[in-house]
């Protein structure tokens, strides 16, 4: 029978069916980090139970740590030095392999899984994040969990799971200039809603998808969970194979090619069914920016902020009018033009080597705008270096942005490090929520380029008036 | 884990979608390593003024005619957001057991069900005609929540069904221990790592 990509890497993990399509999944990989990574392992010990299998679990140091240069275990995070110490005990008494603060592998746990070769095509990987979605740019299955399921896998190596419902979303043409993955996956949830993945394993698909880089994979995928969707996922193919060659924790020798021809295996058959299928033109999409406070409150840059009064029912209606209230922006009016007050890049979704690379062609030879916070880190120590190696590091700084360690960082407000007192923000980040840049933010999510450029402008801009040039 | 069967009692209307879980509890109130003492952080951003613990009284939860809510009442996609469990925490902490809406993030909902709290999905319909019931002043904004029947019971006596998967259902039902059913199956896992192994080596190096 025709199989989707999901469906055959789900069928190769069922240890016991369950009943009420349910099925108990062996799970691959787990990625732990110091936020909740000490409360599992806490959390199983209490429950005298221990660790089934340490060595198909990894950790790393990134969502409390500080991102300053010089760091040490002392957090801005009021509280953080527990949460370090608790991580730092619980992963070596249970013998996982961690990632620590002055480690060179060090990095937010989504860019790190695929650098180091954990996150391959076809493995279940799961974490305590919402963003653990992001390696199915990877060709993995990956999701996130909470704490009691992470503690589930810690002392199962399984997951019961339902089976999702199937998705495919398929960009088709090619993407023109100054536009990225990241207005891609705005431009999706725009259409169809934050809650338009309505929990299916969604596969992303396409010529446009095709030709993205695996970052550029990456971050299509990290946005699932924005959308609704239980997971992204897209077939692995030759670029993905190159880019996970020689890595540490890939397959190595006879292994590499025995994976490798398993990896090819894994694409939906040409007779597969889907759920739903949505068909997108990549050639129409332009650089997108949100308005509210939610990732479904995106237009292009310029364009109109939609009215209320043209939005759906009353409670969406009335959602957006909050939102509005919140953001203070103006519909019927496009954003750019939009003064700012910071700008940041970095985060899971947008922090990699070739995102720094986007934002310095626009930010070479230019100087942000007066007035303007702007913040760049890395999404691991290894894009540092890499940055540094290639001279990236002095553009950004020239240009007038923070230069930081690797680490989660500004994405979100945990009570320690700020904008100072910024309202309005353009971020490479993935949520746009009500305070969760700090209290009071207005973050406005989009591409590297689309901030880079609206650093330098001083205002939401429109990357492409920066490219031509 | 505390079983849910039925609860009747006060629900809280919140007209909206997308309610996050950076709204439900803000990532600057989780700085504990601790499970408990969440449920003064629940909706900190709204339930206080800024940077205080002084009420807003206009916050739904802090107006007196919804004083003790077991319940609430919300727009799609309850829950989006981050994984924190800390979100379903502060809920059922706060005394909250049931959350309606017309869907659910869906990492969220596997937390709720993992933690004695009951996520009930209804269309969008069935939750706006809830909602208009307790933003009714002249009613007592009470709702019967029965998971043995699947029913939701409004103020005025109108019943909705919903359905719940099996095992979700059950394991709200009995408090289970969902770690204990799958140590149970230690054989089958044996098995499967034993023939999955010959099949894909590579994941199993060491």
């Amino acid at each position: 029978m025709a199989q989707t990509l999901v469906e055959k890497i789900w069928a190769a993990h069922v240890v016991a069916e369950l009943g009420d399509d349910t099925d108990l999944l062996h799970i691959d990989r787990l990625f732990l980090h110091e936020r909740s990574g000490g409360r599992m392992l806490q959390g199983l010990a209490d429950a005298g139970r221990p660790v089934f299998d340490p060595a198909m679990a990894f950790g790393t140091l990134d969502h409390i740590i500080d991102t300053d240069p010089g760091r040490t275990d002392r957090t801005k995070f009021p509280g953080g030095a527990e949460f370090i110490r608790a991580f730092r005990e619980g992963t070596t008494a249970a013998g996982i392999r961690i990632f620590d603060i002055d480690d060179p592998s060090q990095g937010i746990v989504h860019v790190i899984a695929p650098e180091l070769g954990v996150a391959q095509p076809g493995l279940t990987l799961v974490c305590g994040d919402s963003h653990t979605c992001t390696v199915g740019g990877m060709g993995a299955l990956a999701w996130g969990i909470g704490v009691t399921q992470g503690e589930h896998v810690l002392a199962t190596q399984c997951l019961p799971m339902q089976r999702p419902k199937q998705m495919r979303v398929r960009f088709e043409g090619a993407l023109r200039e100054g536009v990225t993955a990241k207005d891609m996956v705005l431009h999706l949830i725009r259409l169809h809603g934050a809650r338009g993945g309505d929990g299916c394993a969604v596969e992303f698909a396409g010529e446009a998808v095709r030709a993205l880089s695996c970052a550029a994979r990456m971050t299509l995928c990290n946005m699932a969970v924005e959308f609704g969707a239980w997971t992204g996922i897209i077939a692995p193919d030759e670029t993905t194979f190159a880019y996970l060659r020689g890595r540490r924790y890939a397959p190595q020798g006879a292994d590499w090619d025995a994976a490798v021809a398993w990896w090819r295996t894994l694409a939906s058959d040409d007779d597969a069914t889907f759920d739903v299928e949505i068909v997108i033109d990549a050639a129409e999409l332009r650089p997108s920016v949100t308005w509210g406070t939610s990732s479904e409150q995106t237009v292009g840059v310029d364009e109109p902020v939609p009215s209320p009064a043209a939005i759906g029912d009353a409670v969406a209606r009335a959602s957006a009018e909050k939102a509005l209230r919140y953001t203070e922006v103006e519909p019927g009016r496009p954003l750019a033009g939009t003064a700012i007050d910071a700008a940041f890049i970095g985060s899971c979704t947008n922090s990699r080597i070739e995102d720094l690379r986007a934002a310095a062609r626009v930010l070479a030879g230019r100087k942000v705008a007066k007035g303007v916070l702007a913040i760049c880190v890395p999404g691991s120590t290894p894009v540092k270096r890499q940055a540094e190696a290639e001279g990236l590091d002095r553009i950004f700084r020239e240009a007038g942005f923070q230069w930081r360690e690797a680490g989660c960082s500004l994405c979100f407000f945990n009570g320690g490090d700020s904008f100072g007192g910024a309202r309005r923000v353009i971020s490479s980040t993935n949520r746009n929520f009500e305070n969760r840049q700090g209290p009071g933010v207005r973050t406005h999510l989009a591409s590297p380029l689309t901030v880079a450029a609206s650093a330098i402008a001083g205002a939401i801009a429109d990357p492409r008036d920066y490219l031509r040039r | 884990m505390e079983p849910f069967v039925r609860l009747e009692g006060v629900a809280a209307p919140m007209p909206i979608d997308n309610v996050d879980t950076d709204a439900i509890i803000p990532s600057r109130e989780t700085q504990s390593t601790a499970r408990t003492g969440y449920g003064e952080k629940l909706f900190a951003n709204w339930r206080y003024r800024p940077g205080t613990r002084e009420v807003q009284p206009d916050f739904v939860l802090n107006r007196p005619r919804y004083a003790g809510a077991q319940a609430l009442v919300a727009g799609r996609n309850f829950g989006c957001g981050s994984s924190r469990e800390a979100a379903v925490w502060s809920l059922s902490q706060f005394g909250i057991r049931a959350v309606i809406a017309e869907s659910f993030g869906a990492i969220f909902r596997n937390n709720c069900i993992r933690n004695g709290v009951l996520p009930v999905a209804l269309p969008i319909e069935a939750v706006e005609a809830l909602l208009a019931e307790l933003q009714d002043e002249a009613v007592a904004p009470r709702l019967a929540v029965d998971l043995e029947a699947c029913t939701v019971r409004s103020p005025s006596g109108a019943v909705y069904p919903f359905e719940i998967g099996p095992l979700d259902r059950e394991m709200l039902l009995e408090g289970a221990d969902e770690i204990a059913l799958t140590l149970k199956k230690r054989p089958l896992i044996e098995a499967f790592r034993a023939r999955d192994r010959a099949l894909r080596p590579w994941v199993y190096a060491r």
